[in-house]
Parts: C-alpha cells; sequence; structure tokens
C-alpha cells in the first residue's frame, strides 16, 4: 500500500481531529474521550508506516514533500515536509506517548476536558511538525505554536502554583526561540536571501557556496544554541523544568519529558551541528562539561527530593546531560547513544510520569515521605514501577542500558575522563531511583491510607504494557531501531567532521576516526 | 478634464456624506442615530469602491504636486475607510449605551478618514499640514465626546493642548524646510537634495522639528506622554479609532516625506529614529507590564506597536517599507479587534474593563475569549498569527538593511509583551470569576460579525498572508 503525502497526514491529523471536537456535539463525557484516544492511536497505527518502509541505507530525507507555501516580497517559505532516521522514531515516540496520555488522563481530568483533549491533539500537531519540517520558518512555527496548548495544559489543569509555571515555561522558551528566529533571518539573508529551506543551506554550505565568517557562525551558533538549550535544558538553564513539571498535569508531563525536551536535543543534532559545524567542534568541550555538570548537579538533587514528580524532573536534567555529552563527543557511538537515550528518556520518563499520576490519583500526594510499603496492597503497580524504575537506571536487558552504553563509549573514544565523570551518572541514578523506590513500595505499611490506595485497573495496565514492551524490545533487540539511525548519523558525523577552521576562526581539533570501529554484528 | 479629478471622488464622497449627516442630525429621532451611524458605513464602503478604479494606474500627481494618485495613497485610503466603517459600526451600540448618541460622532469620523486620506496621498508639506489639522480638530472633539465624564474632558483637553504644540512644532519645522529648500512641494525638495554647511544644519534642525511634530502624533516616546491618559479617558470606539487610524495615517506622512523629500537627510533621520525605535518599543512594552486596566494595557502596547513599526522606517529600504505597511494593516485588524472585544464587554462607564473583570470570561463568553485570545496572540507575534509574519518581515528587513541589534531587541521586547498578552489570557482562562461579578455584556450582532471576520482575518494574514503582503509592497514601490 503507498501513501502519500504520509507526513502532512500524521502532522494534520491530529490537528483535524481537535477541530472535529470543537464541533462534537457536547455532552458525553465518554465520547469525547474515546474518539480522542481511537483517533490518535490511528495516528499512531499511521505513523508505523514510515518506520516501516524506511530505507536505513539511506541517510538523507525520506518522505520528502514540498509545495510553495508563503511566496511574496521576495520571501519564499515553503511547506517541506521529511524525515531521517533521526527524526523517524520522534515522530513514533511523539505519537505512540500522546493516545497513552490520553487514556492515562481518563479520570483524572474532570474539567473543560474537551478543551484539553483539544489543547492534548494539538500539541500533537506542533511535535511532529516540528520533527518533519524541512523549513527553516516551517519549523519554527511549529516549535512556536506548540508553546501555546502546553502553556493552556499546565495553566488550566495543573496544580497549586499552575499559573507561575505556565508563564516561567513560556517566557523562557520564548526568548531563546525569537532569537532563533533573527538567526534564522541572517542564515536565510547569508545563503542568498531566497529560500529558507534547510537542504538547500546543508547543499549551499558543502559546495562552499555559502561561507560564514567565524564570528557569524559563532553568533548563529549560539542564538540557535540558547533556544534548544533552554528547551533541552542545558544547566543552567533548567530552572523552569522543575515547576512546569511539577504543576503540569499527568498527561502534560508526560509530554513535556517524552517529547519537549526531545526537541532540544534533535534541534541541536539538526540544526546546530550540520549548520555551524565549526563552532559546534569550538563549542564542544564547554558544552561538554556543561553536560557533565547537568548529570551530576541533576542526580544529587533529585536524590534530595521529597516529592516524587520533582525527583522525576531532575532525573530528566541528568539523563538530558549524558544526551548532550554523548552527542558533542562526535563519535557515532556517542551520536548513536544520544539519539537512542532520547527515546529511552521519551519512554521511561514518561512512564514514571504517568506511574507518579497514577499514584496521585488515588493517594492525592506525592510525597515520598507519606509512602512506604505500597507494594503489599499494589503489587502490580509495584511492578510495573520497578521495570521502569530499572529502564531508568539503564540496567541490561531494558532500553535504557543500550543508549546508555553507546553515549558513554562514545564520550570514552573523546575523552575518557568526560566518560568517568558521565558513568557516575548511572551509578547516582541507581542511587536515588532505588533508594525511591524502597521508601515507597518496600517495607512495612505504616500509613492506613496506603494500605487502602488500591492496586491499578486495567485501563492503567492497558497504559504500561506497551511501553514495557518497547523496553524490552529496545533493551533486547536495539538493532532495528540503530540501523534505521545509522546512516543519518554518519551523515551528521561526517558534516562536522569536514569542518575546516575558517581562516583566522577557530582553533578547530582535528577530530581522528575513533580507534574502536563500530561492530558489523549488531 | 474630469477624469483627471477622479481619484477625488473617494474624497467629495465622505466629505458629502459628512456634510450630510450634520445635516440630517437634527432630523433624525432620538434613539434612531444609529442610522446615520450605518449612513457612515455606506459611505466609506462607497468610497472604497470607488478606489478601485484607480488602482495599479500611473502614479501621478494632482494640483502641482500637492495631492499624489499612486498605489500608496489607495493602500492607505483603503486601510483608513476600513478603519472607519468599523468603529461606526462598533460605536452604534456604544453610543446608545454611554448615552452620547449624537449623529455629529459619525460625520467626525468621516471627516477624520478624509483628512486621514489626504495625509497619506499628499506630495506638498501645506497640504500634510492642512490634513493633519483636519484629522486632527475631528479626533480631540472625538476624545471629548462624553461630555460629562471628566475623563473624556480630561482626555480631550489633554490630546488638544498637547497636539496644539506638536502642530507647532511641525509647523515650524516645514518653514525651516521651506527656508532651506525654498518649497515645500515634495519633489522639489528632494531635487534640492543635499545641502552645504550652515543651510544643512538649518535643515536638519527642521527634519527634527518635523520628526516631533510626528513623534507626537503617531505616540512616540519621548512624545507619548499623552497617549495612555488619552486613549483610556476618549470612549472606547475612540480609542480603538485612535490607536489604529492616526497612527497609520503618521506613518503614512512620515514615509512619504522621509522617503519621497528628504532622502538626502537618510543619515540623519534613520539615526534618530533607531533610537526612538529602541526607546518606544522598550517604554511601551515595560510599562504596560505594569498596567491592570485593559484599555490602558493597550494604549502602551500600541505604544510599543508603534516602536516595532519605527524599525521598517530605519531600513529605509523597499522591503523595509512594504513591511511596515503590512504590519499596519496586520495591527489593524488586531488592535481593533481586541479593542472591539474591551469596548462590547464593558458596562456603562467604562466599568468592567479591568483585568480582574475577565477572570472566568472563558466560561462565561468562550467564543470572545477564544477570540481576544488570537487577537492578543497576534499581537505577541506567535505564529499562525498576521502579528507573527508582520513581525517577521519587519524584523528580516532590519537584518537585511544590517540592523541586527534592532532586531534583536526588537524580539526581545516582544518576549517582554508575551508575558502582559498572555496575563490576560491567564485571567480568562485560569481564573474564577468572582460571585458578584457583573456578567458580560451581550454583544450585537454585526460586531459579533466584525469580531469573527477579524479572528479570520488576523488567521488568514498568518497563513496566506502572500495577497495582502505584495498588495503592501507593491504600494511601497513608489516611495523607493
Amino acid at each position: 500500500m503507498q501513501i502519500t503525502h504520509i507526513l502532512s497526514w500524521l502532522t494534520y491529523l491530529p490537528a483535524a481531529l481537535a477541530a472535529a471536537l470543537v464541533f462534537f456535539p457536547g455532552g458525553s463525557a465518554r465520547a469525547l474521550k474515546w474518539f480522542a484516544v481511537l483517533g490518535s492511536t490511528g495516528v499512531f497505527l499511521l505513523s508505523l508506516y514510515p518506520v516501516y518502509h524506511f530505507d536505513p541505507g539511506y541517510g538523507g530525507m525520506q518522505f520528502v514533500e514540498e509545495s510553495a507555501w508563503i511566496q511574496a516580497g521576495g520571501y519564499s517559505i515553503s511547506h517541506h515536509l521529511g524525515i531521517d532516521g533521526i527524526s523517524l522514531f520522534l515522530v513514533a515516540l511523539t505519537t505512540f506517548l500522546t493516545p497513552l496520555a490520553l487514556l492515562a488522563s481518563w479520570n483524572s481530568i474532570a474539567q473543560r476536558l474537551k478543551g484539553f483533549l483539544i489543547c492534548m491533539l494539538l500539541l500533537e500537531t506542533g511535535m511532529v511538525g516540528v520533527f518533519c519540517a524541512l523549513d527553516l520558518v516551517l519549523f519554527y512555527v511549529f516549535w512556536e505554536v506548540m508553546l501555546i496548548p502546553m502553556y493552556f495544559l499546565i495553566g488550566i489543569w495543573g496544580g497549586e502554583h499552575r499559573i507561575y509555571a505556565a508563564v516561567k515555561f513560556i517566557l523562557y522558551t520564548m526568548v531563546g526561540s525569537l532569537l532563533m528566529l533573527v538567526a534564522i533571518i541572517y542564515l536565510f539573508l547569508a545563503n542568498g536571501g531566497t529560500t529558507f529551506d534547510l537542504l538547500a543551506v546543508y547543499q549551499n554550505l558543502e559546495s562552499g557556496r555559502l561561507v560564514l565568517s567565524h564570528r557569524a557562525e559563532f553568533w548563529l551558533f549560539m542564538a540557535f544554541l540558547i533556544a534548544f538549550a533552554i528547551k533541552v535544558p542545558i544547566f543552567p538553564f533548567h530552572t523552569w523544568l522543575p515547576d512546569a513539571h511539577v504543576e503540569a498535569p499527568t498527561a502534560g508531563s508526560v509530554i513535556l519529558a517524552g517529547v519537549l525536551l526531545k526537541m532540544g536535543t534533535y534541534g541541536l543534532l539538526r540544526f546546530c551541528l550540520p549548520l555551524f559545524p565549526a563552532a559546534a567542534v569550538a563549542a564542544a568541550p564547554y558544552l561538554s562539561v556543561l553536560g557533565l555538570v547537568g548529570i551530576v548537579y541533576g542526580a544529587l538533587v533529585a536524590m534530595v527530593q521529597p516529592d516524587l514528580k520533582k525527583l522525576v524532573a531532575y532525573s530528566s536534567v541528568s539523563h538530558m546531560g549524558l544526551i548532550i555529552v554523548g552527542m558533542f563527543a562526535f563519535t557515532l557511538q556517542g551520536l548513536e547513544g544520544a539519539t537512542m537515550q532520547m527515546l529511552n528518556h521519551g519512554l521511561s520518563t514518561g512512564a514514571l510520569f504517568l506511574l507518579v499520576g497514577m499514584i496521585y490519583d488515588r493517594r492525592h500526594t506525592r510525597m515520598i515521605a507519606n509512602f512506604g510499603g505500597l507494594a503489599h496492597n499494589s503489587p502490580v503497580l509495584a511492578a510495573f514501577f520497578l521495570v521502569v524504575t530499572l529502564s531508568s537506571i539503564g540496567l541490561p536487558g531494558l532500553n535504557g542500558f543500550v543508549g546508555e552504553v553507546l553515549a558513554l563509549v562514545g564520550t570514552f573514544l573523546r575523552n575518557r575522563t568526560y566518560a568517568a565523570i558521565a558513568a557516575t551518572g548511572m551509578i547516582l541514578g541507581a542511587v536515588y531511583m532505588l533508594w525511591m523506590y524502597q521508601r515507597v513500595f518496600l517495607g512495612k505499611v505504616t500509613d492506613p491510607a496506603n494500605a487502602a490506595m488500591g492496586d491499578i485497573r486495567s485501563r492503567d495496565r492497558a497504559v504500561l504494557i506497551p511501553i514495557v514492551i518497547m523496553m524490552l524490545w529496545m533493551g533486547v533487540y536495539s538493532a532495528p531501531f540503530l540501523r534505521r539511525m545509522d546512516a543519518s548519523l554518519e551523515l551528521v558525523q561526517k558534516r562536522v567532521h569536514d569542518a575546516r577552521a575558517p581562516e583566522g576562526g577557530y582553533q578547530v581539533r582535528q577530530l581522528k576516526t575513533p580507534a574502536i570501529r563500530k561492530s558489523d554484528g549488531r | 478634464m474630469i477624469a483627471t479629478y477622479l481619484p477625488l471622488v473617494p474624497q467629495l464622497i465622505l466629505i458629502t456624506a459628512g456634510i450630510l449627516v450634520m445635516l440630517l442630525e437634527p432630523f433624525t429621532a432620538p434613539g434612531r442615530k444609529g442610522r446615520l451611524g450605518q449612513m457612515a458605513v455606506i459611505a466609506s464602503a462607497l468610497a472604497a469602491y470607488s478606489l478601485g478604479f484607480q488602482w495599479n494606474s500611473t502614479p501621478r500627481t494632482l494640483f502641482h504636486g500637492m495631492f499624489i494618485v499612486d498605489n500608496f495613497t489607495m493602500f492607505f485610503q483603503w486601510l483608513f475607510l476600513v478603519i472607519t466603517a468599523i468603529a461606526a459600526l462598533v460605536s452604534i451600540r456604544f453610543n446608545q449605551r454611554e448615552e452620547i448618541e449624537r449623529g455629529e460622532y459619525y460625520a467626525l469620523l468621516l471627516f477624520a478618514c478624509s483628512g486621514m486620506s489626504l495625509m497619506a496621498a499628499s506630495g506638498d508639506l501645506i497640504l500634510t499640514f492642512l490634513a493633519i489639522e483636519i484629522l486632527s480638530i475631528a479626533t480631540y472633539v472625538l476624545a471629548g465626546f462624553k461630555r460629562s465624564d471628566a475623563h473624556s474632558n480630561e482626555s480631550a483637553l489633554k490630546y488638544f493642548l498637547l497636539g496644539s504644540f506638536a502642530t507647532a512644532f511641525l509647523l515650524y519645522g516645514i518653514a525651516l524646510i521651506y527656508g532651506t529648500s525654498g518649497s515645500t512641494n515634495y519633489q522639489v525638495i528632494r531635487d534640492v537634495g543635499t545641502l552645504p554647511g550652515q543651510v544643512q544644519v538649518t535643515a536638519v534642525a527642521g527634519l527634527v522639528l518635523l520628526l516631533v511634530g510626528f513623534g507626537f502624533k503617531a505616540a512616540l516616546v519621548p512624545f507619548h506622554a499623552w497617549a495612555p491618559d488619552v486613549y483610556q479617558g476618549a470612549p472606547t470606539p475612540v480609542t480603538a479609532f485612535m490607536t489604529v487610524g492616526p497612527k497609520a495615517a503618521a506613518f503614512a506622512a512620515l514615509l512619504r516625506i522621509l522617503a519621497q523629500a528628504l532622502p538626502a537627510m537618510a543619515d540623519d533621520w534613520t539615526r534618530l529614529l533607531w533610537a526612538v525605535s529602541i526607546l518606544t518599543m522598550t517604554l511601551g512594552n515595560v510599562v504596560a507590564v505594569l498596567q491592570t486596566d485593559l484599555k490602558r494595557m493597550l494604549a502602551y502596547s500600541a505604544i510599543a506597536h508603534a516602536g516595532y513599526l519605527l524599525i521598517g522606517v530605519v531600513t529605509n529600504t523597499g522591503n523595509g517599507f512594504g513591511a511596515v505597511l503590512f504590519y499596519l494593516v496586520v495591527y489593524t485588524v488586531m488592535n481593533l479587534g481586541a479593542l472591539t472585544i474591551v469596548l462590547s464587554l464593558s458596562r456603562q462607564g467604562d466599568k468592567r474593563v479591568n483585568l480582574e473583570d475577565y477572570a472566568g470570561l472563558s466560561r462565561s463568553a468562550p467564543f470572545i475569549a477564544a477570540s481576544l485570545s488570537v487577537f492578543l496572540i497576534s499581537l505577541a507575534g506567535i505564529p499562525l498569527t498576521g502579528g507573527f509574519l508582520g513581525k517577521f518581515y519587519l524584523f528580516s528587513a532590519a537584518v537585511e538593511a544590517g540592523y541586527i541589534g534592532l532586531a534583536v531587541i526588537g524580539v526581545l521586547n516582544s518576549v517582554v509583551s508575551v508575558y502582559y498578552y498572555f496575563r490576560v489570557m491567564v485571567v480568562m482562562y485560569m481564573r474564577e470569576a468572582a460571585d458578584n461579578a457583573l456578567p458580560p455584556e451581550p454583544i450585537s450582532p454585526p460586531v459579533l460579525a466584525i469580531i469573527a471576520i477579524g479572528v479570520a482575518g488576523i488567521l488568514w494574514l498568518g497563513v496566506y498572508p502572500a495577497d495582502i503582503l505584495n498588495l503592501a509592497s507593491n504600494s511601497a514601490l513608489t516611495l523607493k
């Protein structure tokens, strides 16, 4: 079966569903929920089409569609979509998590259900669009538009300090992205002032038709970097994250941790590295150090959090730090590990937020001190929580291991000290996650409220089972994933390696091919 | 012979209709003055229709270079007619409610529109001055139309006094320019070009005084002090009219003078306006953050938007001027839309315009809350709305002309503006109405239609801007 314009379908189908919801005859909450869940499941099934038909041998863009969008006043903005090995699974991750997040909110959203579902679906459109857009302005449009539904999700359905968190979230991300807009305009003009097409910029950079002065490249890199660093978030831009996570409703946290943070790392891979390789190489040591600080700092802060959700939020800072360190090693293993880790973190942290949400729905508290011995009366919940915890700390056989090891190996090939420090993140991760697990689920039941809590039912199990299956699959047999990423990541790596120092520009350390060859047996 | 003066038809329609409204006023029974408002709307529509015949005709001048007929003129005349028609339409119900129902109101709107149109068409400093006076006198009266209300009186008096000062500056500037170039005609002034030594200083002084005058009219910092009080005190439809109409007219006249009469002094005026632009957007945005009265907040935001517009003027390129024209259209739609909602929801005597009064609006009036959100999102410059593309083209033009710093300051200002625009949405969607809150006024169908068209328009401008954008850049062509 041949589906044309598959990426347009994936991008705009959720928005169309949201539009349909506006005109949905109101009244029946059940019908609304079923419509949204089934609709977004349909989008997920549709997203398997590109995964299945993806050509792993080709590193460029696939499923490309291009049409003119705005052609006026000497500017040409095109509607240009396409995915490669980097974005392929991020799209799938988005469509995978959205129905699960909706299903998990079945009972927890009592007020303004319709608005909630509409926001979630619009958010999905924005996220898929970000990963598919190949025109700089189109990318920016999706990038910004997505903020509005997220803002409402946090602000309307969030916790006690939701308004503060929502405003902080939007202001932080806006500062970064608007500077990126100026950089996009500059890049457009430097590239001849005719097209905002990303692939055309790649091409002109390669053929030497577009040469950026080292000063321009530095500032452009910085402008893009700040936008992405805030989103990732790279230490010290992370302060919006705990607030947003803690206040957001479960579904919002899942999407925020699962997909939104990936948009930052994705942006680095898609824009910062290939477009400004010399600047990226020059900045790599600093960014790696910031990543390492994030790893250790996030882990240490997570350790002392009394609030489950805050703990998971800070663990995100730590995990995202590893992605940055792996990525800026510029080795294939490091890039693979970083990309894998994006998916792993999306799954495991998304699942952790879902589980915390389930606990909160039953106990109306997230304070670790209030729990203890939950495993006695909620064995299924405890079992799921354990699997997800182990996945999060990178136990072999589960998904987290593959990504972490690849990232660490990649880092090791570039700089052993970095790898050693990054590895402590794995140890610290085990410490805070297992300690948290112990305090929440093991031991004696001290509070009668915990005894009365009850286990999770079939709907919640239906949410968690697909995630656990994916965790096992990616942990045991990650080849199908890595194989599809490789060619695209090699292309990114090649672009970085080809970077020559502009006249009198940066001191670009010559990147040598890693000593250890990629094993072919994978 | 007659055909030569066809471009004047829209002007004649406006003025005739204005006089007709005045004549019919005494014969219209109280409570039916709305008819006169409808007449003003019809007159504007007729004038807009008659304009169509002149579009894309060869640029030419009438009355010895006084009146320029080109696409730039048409573009602005259309804009002004739309503004006037909408202002008249939304005023009908408002004036009934506020008990200031008088026919002269609509006549003044029509006269103001004619003044604005002449400002855009003027090719001579004398006509520019006269046009500004026609506009100003009408708006002085309109600002004070709520005679029984002290705020409205204060508004009118303040506007009148400061406006007179501004006019004096303007006149002095015109005199100095005349003194150095020997003419008031734009083309002649342009041909005289740069002047040597002593005369050059006088010319620069003339330029500065001109800019002071226009600074007052367009509410640019540091000549903005009148704007918040005047905007807040005037009847809300007049505020809506004043934040878009006279501002756009001032920009039209300013663009004409700077680009067509004084291109030789571009170094001077770009440098001056560069600073004014930064001051205007920064002050407007920062002070808007502190406001809790929605009308006043939008007044400061109007100041800020004038700062963004100046970015396009400073570039002194065709793209920049085109971006200004496009942004003026976008700004008109979004600001008129937002203020229309504010005035429709308010209660008699400017009650219910505070931020807290909007709490829970998303429940009591979901469509209105959603529409206001769209306008505010556009004012903040978020994609898929006209406000984004407007700013995008302004900033692009700035970067293209080498003003990267200006563009960066512009985007940082946008971040500040996000805070106060989104605060309104916070209140509408994330807070519940107080128990004793006044319910919003029900909105009449024509106003509802205007709001719906405005929302559709702002989204259309954000997704398919090509038509209007081409129109704008076409119209700006004659300037460069």
